[in-house]
This record gives C-alpha cells, sequence and structure tokens, in this order.
C-alpha cells in the first residue's frame, strides 16, 4: 500500500525531497533551506498559511529533526481530522457523493462500487446527475461493467425522487450499499446547493440515519478554492469525509490538509487512475511520506 | 480571508503614504502582502516570484503621483504587470488558413473539454460559420454520447464513426466537413495527464493526422500550483496556440490563469463562465487580474480617481475650502463625485487610514442617506446654499418639506456642515497632503 502512494506521489515530491536533502546534521536549518521547504509546501498546494504554520514548527529544529519533525506535524493535523465513520444500524449503507463540475464523482462512484464488491457487499448505485449531458449513459456503462445494480429515470428529472427511488430498491433488494451520484455543483451555486439537502432528506425518509457517509470528491489538482468547497460542501450536504481525485499526475492535493486543519474534514481514499481498481484507502503516515519522500515519524 | 487581507494590505500601504518615492524597505513589506494574496490566489509561487521582482523595479522608479498614495501605486503597477501577462488586450480567435479549419482542444480529465466544444461551435455558428463537432474520446465511458447530446440540444453538426480509434475518428470528421462544406472542425479529445507518455503520443498522433489550424488548451480556473507544469508540459508536447479557461462562474480566483499565461507565453482567448451552451465569454485579461488580486475594489477606485475626478472643480474647492468659504454647492458637488466613485463604505476602506478606524464604515453615511442629503440641497436656494446662516426655522420647515425628509434630518446636515468647514479650514493650514481625500466632506 505504501508504494502505491509512494509511486502515486513520486514525480511530485522531488522538490521536498530536494529541500529536505539539503540539511547538515547538527546544524539548525538556514533560511535558505527553510525557504526551500517553503516553497517545496507551497508548490503542493498547501497554501501559504498552512506552510507558514509548517515551518514555524521546524524553524528551531536541529537540520536531522526538520523531516521527522515536519512528517509528524503533517500527520498529526490528518489524523486530527479522523474518526469512526457512521455505521447503518439495519438496512443499507447509504453514500452520497457530491463535488464541484468535474472533480471525478462519477468515477469515483465506480471505484467504489467495485471496493464494496470487492468486500462481498451488494452495491446499488443511484444515477441521481439528471443534468449532465450523458451523465447517466457514463454510470449505466460503469453498472454494466461492474456488474451492479442501477436505478435511474430519464435526464432532466428530479435527482431527489432518483434518490427515494433507489433507497427503496436498495430496502426491497437486501443491498448492503447505496452509492448516490450527483451532478457537479459548484459551491456558489445557492440552489443547487439546497438540491443536495433535499436529497438528504428523503434518503433518511427511507432509510433512517442516512445517508450514512457523504463523501466530498475534490480534484487532487484544486488549489486554495478547495477550502472553500469543503466548507460550503460541509454546510449544505453535511459532509464527512474527502476524497482526493488524480493524484496519479504531478499534482500533490496538499489543500487537504488544509482543510483538515482549518475544517476538520478526513481524507477517506484516494484517487489514482482512471480504472475502477485505481482507488487507494487513504492513510495519513503513507500520505506523507509520499509527500515528503521520508520515512514519516512515529 | 480576502477581507483581512485586504485589510492587513491597507495597513501595510498606509505605512508607505507620506513618501514622495517608494523605498526598497516600505516596498519589502507590501511585498510580502502582495506575496501571500497571489499565493492565497493560486498563483504559482516562481511567477509570483518574478512578478514582484519586476514590479519592485518600476515602483522604485516611478515617482508617486499626486492622486495616488505611494500604497496604491504599487497595486496600480502589480495590476498592470497582471494585465500584461494575462495577453494585455483581449485576443480574438481568428483563422487564416483554408477552411476546413481545424481546432483541437486537449487539456487534462475533467478540465471541462467537450463542454468547451459545445459551446464553441454554438459561438462560431452565431458568427456565421458552419462547425462540425467530433469526439475522439474512445477513452472515457459515454464520451462521445455527451458530445452527442450536446450537438442535439444545441442543434449543432456531430460527426458520427463507427471507428473506436481517435486518429481515424479525426479524420473521418475532416473528410466529413470537406464533403459537407463545413468550415470549422472542433476536434473533442480524451482527457488526459501530461505525464501519461501513451496519452500524450495518441494526441501527437491525431495531431499529425489533422494538421489543426489551432490547438487550444483547456484550464480548469480551480487549479492551483499544478497548472504550470500541466500547461507548460501540452504546450512541449503540442503546438498550442492558446488557452480557454472554464469554471470561471465560481468563486476560485484563477491563479492558474496567470501561471499558465506567464509560463507560455501564450495568450487566453475565452472564458467558460457555466454549463449551459451560451456560457462562454471571451477573456478580458484586466477583470481576470483584478479577480486574482481581489482587490477590484482598489483597482476601480485608483481608476475613477484617474479619469473621473474633475480637477477644475476640485481644485476651486480646495481654495475656497482654505479660506473657510466653503459654500453647500461645494458639498453637492463633492457629493455627487462620491456618489460616481461608487459607494461611500468601499470608498471609507480605501482612505488611508481608514481601515484603521474600526467601525468607521458603520459610521459612514449609506448610498440612501446620502441620496438624501443631496434632496435637502437640492431643496434649497442659491443664497441659502452660499451663506447657511440665512437658514432660520421656517426654512428648514420649508427645505424638509421640499426634500421629503424632516427637519431633524435638516439640522443635522447644516450641523455637519459647519463642522466639515472648520476642520478643513483646519486641515488646510496644517498643509495636508494635496489628495483629492483631503476634500472630503468629513461626517
Ligand atoms: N487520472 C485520473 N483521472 C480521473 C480520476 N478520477 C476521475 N478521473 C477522470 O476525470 C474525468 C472526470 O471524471 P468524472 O467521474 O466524470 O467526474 P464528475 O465529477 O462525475 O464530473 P461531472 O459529473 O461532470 O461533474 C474523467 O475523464 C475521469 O476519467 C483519477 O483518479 N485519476
Ligand atoms: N460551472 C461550470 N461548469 C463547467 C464549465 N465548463 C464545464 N463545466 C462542467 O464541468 C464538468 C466537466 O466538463 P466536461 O466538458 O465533461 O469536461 P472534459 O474536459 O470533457 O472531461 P473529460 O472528457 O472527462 O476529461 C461538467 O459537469 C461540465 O458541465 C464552466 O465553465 N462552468
Ligand atoms: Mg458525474
Ligand atoms: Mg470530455
Amino acid at each position: 500500500m505504501a508504494s502505491i502512494f509512494l509511486r502515486a506521489l513520486t514525480r511530485s515530491r522531488d522538490r521536498l525531497a530536494e529541500a529536505l536533502a539539503g540539511l547538515v546534521p547538527g546544524r539548525r536549518a538556514d533560511s535558505a533551506t527553510l525557504d526551500e521547504l517553503e516553497a517545496a509546501l507551497l508548490g503542493a498546494d498547501i497554501g501559504p498559511e498552512t506552510a507558514a504554520e509548517l515551518i514555524d514548527v521546524v524553524r528551531d529544529a536541529r537540520a536531522e529533526d526538520v523531516r521527522p519533525a515536519l512528517a509528524a506535524e503533517m500527520v498529526r493535523v490528518l489524523k486530527s481530522a479522523e474518526g469512526p465513520g457512521a455505521d447503518a444500524a439495519t438496512g443499507p449503507r447509504v453514500v452520497l457523493v457530491v463535488g464541484v463540475n468535474g472533480s471525478g464523482k462519477t468515477t469515483t462512484i465506480a471505484k467504489l462500487a467495485s471496493f464494496h464488491q470487492s468486500r462481498g457487499d451488494r452495491v446499488l448505485i443511484a444515477a441521481a446527475d439528471t443534468f449532465r449531458a450523458a451523465a447517466v449513459d457514463q454510470l449505466r456503462l460503469w453498472a454494466e461493467r461492474l456488474g451492479v445494480d442501477l436505478i435511474a429515470q430519464g435526464s432532466g428529472g428530479d435527482p431527489a425522487a432518483v434518490a427515494f427511488d433507489a433507497c427503496q430498491a436498495a430496502v426491497a433488494r437486501g443491498s448492503d450499499v447505496v452509492l448516490i451520484d450527483t451532478a457537479g455543483r459548484l459551491h456558489t451555486q445557492g440552489n443547487l446547493m439546497s438540491e443536495l439537502d433535499k436529497i438528504r432528506r428523503v434518503t433518511q425518509k427511507v432509510v433512517p440515519g442516512g445517508p450514512h457517509e457523504v463523501l466530498l470528491v475534490l480534484d487532487g489538482t484544486t488549489g486554495q478554492n478547495g477550502l472553500r468547497q469543503a466548507e460550503e460542501f460541509l454546510q449544505s450536504a453535511g459532509v464527512t469525509g474527502l476524497v482526493l481525485t488524480k493524484l496519479d499526475g504531478t499534482a500533490r492535493g496538499g489543500v487537504a490538509l488544509t482543510i483538515a486543519r482549518r475544517v476538520g474534514l478526513p481524507i477517506r481514499f484516494v484517487g489514482v487512475g482512471e480504472r475502477d481498481s485505481d482507488l487507494v484507502e487513504f492513510d495519513a503516515r503513507e500520505y506523507v511520506e509520499g509527500l515528503l519522500g521520508t520515512e514519516a515519524a512515529e | 480571508m480576502f477581507e483581512q487581507l485586504t485589510g492587513r494590505l491597507q495597513t501595510t500601504l498606509r505605512k508607505l503614504r507620506g513618501s514622495a518615492k517608494i523605498d526598497e524597505k516600505s516596498f519589502a513589506e507590501a511585498a510580502r502582502e502582495l506575496r501571500l494574496a497571489l499565493l492565497e490566489a493560486d498563483v504559482h509561487f516562481g511567477v509570483v516570484k518574478d512578478l514582484l521582482a519586476s514590479v519592485k523595479a518600476k515602483a522604485l522608479e516611478e515617482t508617486v503621483t499626486r492622486s495616488l498614495t505611494p500604497g496604491q501605486q504599487v497595486i496600480k503597477i502589480l495590476n498592470e504587470e497582471l494585465v500584461g501577462v494575462l495577453g494585455g488586450e483581449r485576443q480574438e480567435l481568428k483563422f487564416a488558413g483554408a477552411a476546413p479549419h481545424v481546432v483541437l482542444i486537449v487539456g487534462l480529465q475533467g478540465a471541462g473539454k467537450t463542454t468547451t466544444v459545445g459551446k464553441l461551435g454554438a459561438r462560431l455558428r452565431r458568427e456565421g460559420r458552419s462547425p462540425l463537432l467530433v469526439s475522439v474520446d474512445v477513452h472515457r465511458p459515454a464520451a462521445r454520447e455527451q458530445l452527442a447530446r450536446f450537438g442535439e440540444t444545441a442543434d449543432l453538426t456531430v460527426c458520427e464513426s463507427d471507428s473506436d480509434d481517435a486518429v481515424q475518428r479525426a479524420k473521418e470528421a475532416v473528410r466529413e466537413a470537406r464533403r459537407r462544406g463545413d468550415d470549422v472542425v472542433l476536434v473533442d479529445t480524451a482527457g488526459r495527464l501530461h505525464v501519461d507518455e501513451a496519452m500524450m503520443q495518441e494526441a501527437q498522433a491525431v495531431a499529425a493526422a489533422v494538421q489543426p489550424e489551432r490547438i487550444l488548451y483547456v484550464c480548469d480556473s480551480m487549479v492551483g500550483q499544478d497548472a504550470v507544469q500541466a500547461a507548460s508540459a501540452f504546450a512541449d508536447a503540442l503546438p498550442v496556440d492558446g488557452h480557454i479557461l472554464t469554471k470561471l462562474d465560481g468563486d476560485a480566483r484563477g491563479g492558474a490563469a496567470l501561471s499558465i499565461a506567464a509560463v507560455t507565453g501564450l495568450p487566453i482567448y475565452f472564458a467558460g463562465v457555466g454549463e449551459k451552451i451560451d456560457d462562454l465569454e471571451v477573456f478580458h485579461p484586466d477583470r481576470v487580474a483584478s479577480r486574482i488580486l481581489g482587490m477590484g475594489d482598489v483597482l476601480s477606485l485608483i481608476e475613477k480617481v484617474q479619469d473621473q475626478v474633475d480637477l477644475e472643480v476640485t481644485e476651486g474647492l480646495e481654495k475656497r475650502a482654505r479660506q473657510g468659504d466653503l459654500t453647500l454647492d461645494d458639498f453637492r458637488s463633492q457629493l455627487q463625485q462620491i456618489r460616481k466613485m461608487g459607494s461611500m463604505s468601499k470608498l471609507l476602506e480605501l482612505l488611508p487610514g481608514a481601515s484603521s478606524a474600526p467601525g468607521l464604515a458603520q459610521m459612514a453615511p449609506d448610498d440612501a442617506e446620502l441620496k438624501r442629503i443631496e434632496a435637502i440641497i437640492n431643496s434649497m436656494t442659491r443664497v441659502e446654499r452660499h451663506k447657511p446662516r440665512v437658514i432660520n426655522g421656517s426654512r428648514r420647515k420649508r427645505i424638509a418639506a421640499g426634500s421629503g425628509t424632516s427637519v431633524q434630518e435638516v439640522n443635522r446636515l447644516l450641523k455637519r456642515f459647519a463642522q466639515s468647514r472648520k476642520l478643513m479650514k483646519k486641515l488646510n493650514k496644517k498643509g495636508r497632503r494635496n489628495t483629492p481625500w483631503a476634500n472630503l466632506p468629513s461626517f
């Protein structure tokens, strides 16, 4: 597993590794090294404020301690946001998937379906993106490929109605997991954001306590706007965790660290490709290792 | 966040005030805050460094103009720099070669390529062209259906092909366009990572086969620091001509625009501002520059100060103010200038020193109140406006009735006016700097 993270982040960690390699044991990190380190953190989209705070933590450390101290602090921040997800008492576990346009929601649904299938769960998918052109076709092709149930209506329908139908079907069929795909929406679109609340409410009507998990799919290339996304989707949709996608490129998704610190949302999964198997359960230590190119401190 | 930043920036910049030239030390302080603002806006840290270096060189050279504080001057130079990097004047996409003109649309996964192809098609048709759309995305599930659906709703012709090969599909589309007499072929490609060699080779193969006249790179405006690596890798692999920035309808500051323009030197032609077919606009460098800076208010004020303040009026007024001869006519023309410049509270934020006086904005009259004040003055006779002393009780009643206000409001205005007349006299005796701000009525 560690190797998947390392591989996914290899291309991106070079800069950090370089900065860290410049440290001479026994001495304090000099300001040039700290500047390099800050640049590396900035380059990972950690953001100027969090980067400055991280640098402050290691400012007075001896050179050989900078690396482990930085890693430990990053792991601490990420772990502080973690907590157990709610479990379904009875009936299916309902997972609502939300996010801005094109972040990778539909593909993540396919990956999650495959993930749950491999654990022996019976999965049902709800195609509640009734807006985007061919969104239903996209999900149907994935459902067929994976052999999971799909509930869909024609395009232009009411997304809440699709979610309602799907939950009822899941109860009737004895499904273990319901995955609800939603249309991409920018967090600034008030009416579309309140639509998510409606989906939540109809879900609850059928499956008490649902949705048990609301995943915000965050494009790993996203910059500081990710923080706004997390805040707004948390408020409107009750997000419980993040999925960080597209980490197979050169982006590192460092804004997720800032989200963990500021909003308290944990990263649950990481997307590392376009196939249904390209999903990894998040592990803070391995992620930081991949980012820093170093053994994260215990 | 931004408010906070702007606040901090103003504090720093206020310190710059009063010196006729910007020196190294004061610039360094301002630069720290500007750097933060640009990084928060997702401008690549390397680009930020370069930008500030060139702003510094210019700022240290320039003498501070009469109407701007040195801080505003720095922002003005930075803004000009940003607009310059973003392409200066807005760019038009033109075709030169023989029809059909092939346009290849490329970019990372989910950037908005397919939607943009639909929007571009609609736009070109509005311009009297006959576009043919084709998807060569043979990878993502239902990618071709997506474009086909767009074609149906917008009544655009989408080339159908049975081939599952990207190069073949592109070639067929060009042949089809020739046969049908279409003059533009818009090719929608699959999303790909710049580090995915096989996929980048596929894009090169498509380009080699259909020799596009234009290759446009689509960039999501929410992208952070990675924008630089991705855009430059695409530009290295393919002869990219320019960019299209999508999802600007959100609240991302869009620093990516600056990053990609800076590293590739290529223009940004269009901005996507929604999911619908008409949500494509010509890219305006100046608008995006001020969005990135997050100081639209400061910038428009700077502009307005330069454009709109009627210096003649101001200068005559200054003289009268110094002599304590300010009339209610002057007062009214000042009010009108303020209203031309925008809301009072915004203006106050920009006043040197105003941000350090918390609550000042709440104390300032709002726009509705300014209008009422103007109405009161309008109800006065010329003599009353020039010699407010003559306004007795019955005159006050008449003015209140004429302006639809109350006697109390008239009283309040007259009192404020008398106070500000005194204050101005005092201030001007002290030889305060000659900025337009010096003449604002003090409430
Ligand atoms: N490289 C890579 N591509 C991904 C990953 N996840 C998704 N994608 C691609 O990103 C693009 C957008 O993915 P979708 O799943 O359609 O995104 P979405 O959020 O459902 O999009 P909308 O419904 O239009 O808002 C597709 O081309 C996916 O194949 C990932 O982890 N890595
Ligand atoms: N709000 C907003 N959404 C946009 C804009 N442009 C595209 N989108 C949305 O972004 C998502 C992805 O758009 P696509 O056109 O499918 O992106 P793509 O680059 O073709 O994606 P792949 O082919 O999977 O790589 C869809 O939900 C679009 O509706 C825009 O300017 N504003
Ligand atoms: Mg989708
Ligand atoms: Mg597409």
